[in-house]
């Protein structure tokens, strides 16, 4: 539970089930002093309300080693290499999955419920599959897609048939408080700054000036650190000329920065590893499907084949100019969300 | 809810009977006891009943109980009152004080040293969390204002040889609290066997209601009143006194007085059955605080490896209420200072455990307990590594 409209109208919808419901709200480690946006004082007192009012017990549970082993240092790590990182995936497959089902089959519980947008669905042949939620617009598939079968098998998604206003107005009908946590672009560790200078405080040796470099590796200019800037970014270059100029790639030997203009961004073919197929095992064959590269980003049509060891190869249909190592790649037919992995550096 | 309730140290459920007797003083005889007319003659007759009664069972004048809205007040009002005012007569300016107190104290002597400039001196305790006469003796100085030790400790349930430490303050001419709040549900309390100069005591440890506690101030003892107003309770301490708390404190009270012999023939074996099954039935187990010298209801463990705060939420979750000197509602658990002042090591110190028996307490659900505590732990401990 976060305190927020989702968890508290999901767990209203399960106790209205007839489910013994338990809250649950993770403490997760935090830059500082600050607290994790997630589990702050008034988010937890806004929890425990929920709870107390819909009467059932609630309980803070300490994963705050298991987040900085799990998601915050691969974060620093995936920096130190040159990468966006999205910890957010890491956070749901690691922390609010296994490391939260483990706990709640300890206090008894049989399902995991969250207050995602998103849907689950048995076939005739026993497997769970992943959809989109029906409201397109809040659909979380994309930051789900690390589930596996047995983490599927114990999971409620109490809100997979409502679109986000039907939510709202179920906290009217259930006297719900409706506050919403803003929906914030920083991360939920990050205290005061944002992950630039969280990097910068944590590892100096990071994020550090080099050279920007043109397409023919001449220097250009001077960047203050490759964290700074990510592939397609065009912002804070801070170089003049005269077309527009954009990050094409990192080199992270060099700790240099690539940039070119629009035509040397665009990419149809590209890599990513440590896939995970939602149904358990890789298509034998190459598959059409839709492809999503980034949380906020439309789908582009192309073709995947399964390599060896959770790699793929992607095979867009027409370029796209912000394709972001570390980021994932999400896989879809129709509303099938299929799994997806994370993009590699070149 | 059918829970079973093992939390007695931390509260207790009002007795019907207190009930029944504060009753007529929310709505009936619901006058302010310093108005002059019959309703406020009423109330008054109530309070002066409440504080006889009381003092009568503690061995003490009526005008040496004071009714406060807490232990913790009646802690403050202690140590602040006592504080200052021998500092204003004698220039006192030291407080002698167990580590192992309530924060009701430990906080209060704190602010005494860091914003009144107070010298606060810890006595050194023992392993199992008690403070010895000789200790109390060798840091007693001239200019000590205070002497704190409280009776019975909320967490490991060692009790102190308080006669003992009253006796030696007596003899130097130092003022001596015992906070006793923990262990009023237990024992009859005589200050003068206790050679106590004051004694913090509170309701709702003895089945009466939560938000009243008393303090007794032995006659000649100074005090300078914390709040200040009007001149309710020999003007030590100002507001108009919750009437139909205090009637039911005193109840209470007298229900411990009467009842108190059978609470322990019941409660004892019942906890001495749980502390032997604990320490033969989990591995790397130990009791805290005194295996003999502790309070009748109350067995207090640390269990190595184990995390004492998801511990008390499986138990809970499980049906049984007990709680922890680390646990924390909010996620955040620290060792207790108790434990890491009696030398616990982080692994053993993060997974204590506390249960805490009652007058309601069962066999069965003793039985129960032990029946799936194990489990739990072992979960618990699983889930650690
Ligand atoms: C030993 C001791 N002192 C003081 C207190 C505080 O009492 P109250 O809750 O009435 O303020 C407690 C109870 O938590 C206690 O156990």
């Amino acid at each position: 539970m976060s305190g927020g409209v989702d968890s508290s109208v999901s767990a209203a919808l399960l106790k209205e089930q007839g489910y013994d419901v338990i809250g649950v709200m993770l403490r997760l480690w935090s830059d500082s002093d600050s607290q994790n946006r997630c589990c702050a004082p008034d988010a937890q007192a806004e929890a425990r309300h929920i709870a107390g009012l819909l009467e059932f017990p609630f309980y803070v549970i300490d994963a705050q080693d298991q987040f900085y082993q799990a998601v915050v240092l691969p974060f620093i790590d995936g920096y130190a290499q040159g990468i966006t990182p999205n910890p957010c995936l890491n956070c749901n497959r690691l922390i609010r999955w296994d490391f939260l089902l483990e706990r709640a089959a300890a206090l008894g519980a049989k399902y995991l419920a969250t207050g995602h947008y998103a849907r689950i669905q048995q076939t005739p042949t026993e497997h769970y599959q992943l959809l989109k939620s029906r409201d397109l617009q809040k659909d979380q598939s994309y930051v789900l897609h690390v589930l596996t079968q047995k983490s599927l098998s114990q999971t409620i998604f109490p809100l997979a048939n409502l679109s986000k206003s039907q939510v709202r107005k179920l906290a009217g009908e259930y006297s719900l408080p409706v506050a919403e946590r803003p929906d914030s672009q920083d991360l939920c560790f990050v205290g005061q700054g944002d992950y630039r200078d969280f990097l910068r405080k944590t590892d100096p040796s990071i994020n550090k000036p080099g050279p920007i470099l043109n397409p023919e590796s001449k220097i250009i200019g001077e960047h203050p650190g490759l964290a700074d800037f990510t592939i397609g970014q065009r912002k804070g270059l801070r170089i003049s000329s005269p077309e527009s100029l954009y990050v094409i790639r990192k080199d992270i030997d060099q700790n240099a920065l690539i940039v070119g203009n629009k035509e040397h961004l665009g990419r149809t073919e590209f890599f990513a590893d440590q896939v995970n197929w939602i149904a358990g095992v890789p298509p034998q064959d190459p598959i059409q499907a839709t492809i999503k590269i980034r949380y906020k980003s439309p789908e582009t049509p192309g073709t995947i084949t399964a390599l060896k060891g959770h790699s793929v190869q992607i095979q867009l249909e027409s370029p796209l100019p912000d394709i972001t190592p570390g980021q994932a790649a999400v896989f879809y037919q129709n509303d099938i969300c299929l799994g997806g992995g994370i993009i590699r550096s070149d | 809810m059918n829970n079973i309730y093992l939390d007695y140290a931390a509260t207790t459920p009002v007795d019907e009977r207190v009930i029944t007797a504060m009753q007529p003083y929310f709505n009936i005889r619901f006058g302010n006891p310093s108005s002059l007319h019959q309703f406020g003659q009423q109330a008054e007759t109530a309070l002066d009943l409440s504080r006889r009664e009381m003092a009568g069972y503690l061995g003490a004048m009526p005008s040496e109980l004071i009714f406060t809205s807490s232990g913790s007040e009646s802690d403050n009002l202690a140590l602040r009152g006592t504080a200052f005012a021998s500092r204003e007569k004698t220039g006192a300016n030291h407080l002698l004080v167990s580590p192992i107190e309530h924060p009701a104290v430990l906080a209060t002597a704190r602010q005494l040293a860091d914003l009144h400039g107070f010298d606060v001196t810890y006595i050194p305790v023992d392993e199992f969390g008690m403070v010895s006469p000789t200790m109390v003796q060798t840091n007693l100085r001239d200019d000590t204002a205070l002497v704190s030790v409280m009776h019975a400790n909320n967490e490991i349930g060692t009790l102190n040889p308080i006669a003992e430490i009253g006796q030696l303050c007596r003899d130097r001419g130092i003022p001596f609290h015992s906070d006793a709040v923990q262990s009023a549900a237990h024992f009859p309390l005589d200050v003068n066997d206790l050679k106590v100069d004051l004694m913090a005591l509170g309701a709702h440890k003895f089945y009466g209601p939560k938000g009243v506690g008393a303090l007794y101030v032995r006659s000649g003892i100074d005090l300078i009143p914390m709040l200040t107003g009007g001149s309710q309770e020999l003007g030590l301490r100002a507001a108009t006194q919750n009437t139909p708390l205090i009637v039911g404190m005193a109840k209470a009270f007298k229900l411990v007085q009467v009842d108190h012999n059978a609470r322990t023939n019941h409660i004892r074996p019942l906890r001495d059955h749980l502390i032997n099954q604990v320490l033969s039935l989990i591995p790397s187990s130990q009791l805290t605080g005194h295996p003999e010298t502790r309070l009748p209801n109350h067995a207090s463990f640390v269990f190595e490896d184990a995390d004492g705060n998801l511990l008390i939420s499986v138990l809970d979750a499980a049906g049984f209420a007990c709680s922890s000197g680390s646990a924390c509602k909010t996620g955040d658990p620290e060792p207790s200072l108790l434990l890491t002042h009696l030398n616990y090591s982080l692994s053993w110190a993060m997974g204590s455990l506390r249960v805490t028996l009652g007058k309601d307490t069962t066999s069965d659900d003793i039985d129960a307990f032990l029946e799936i505590l194990p489990g739990c732990i072992q979960q618990v401990r699983e889930l650690k590594s």
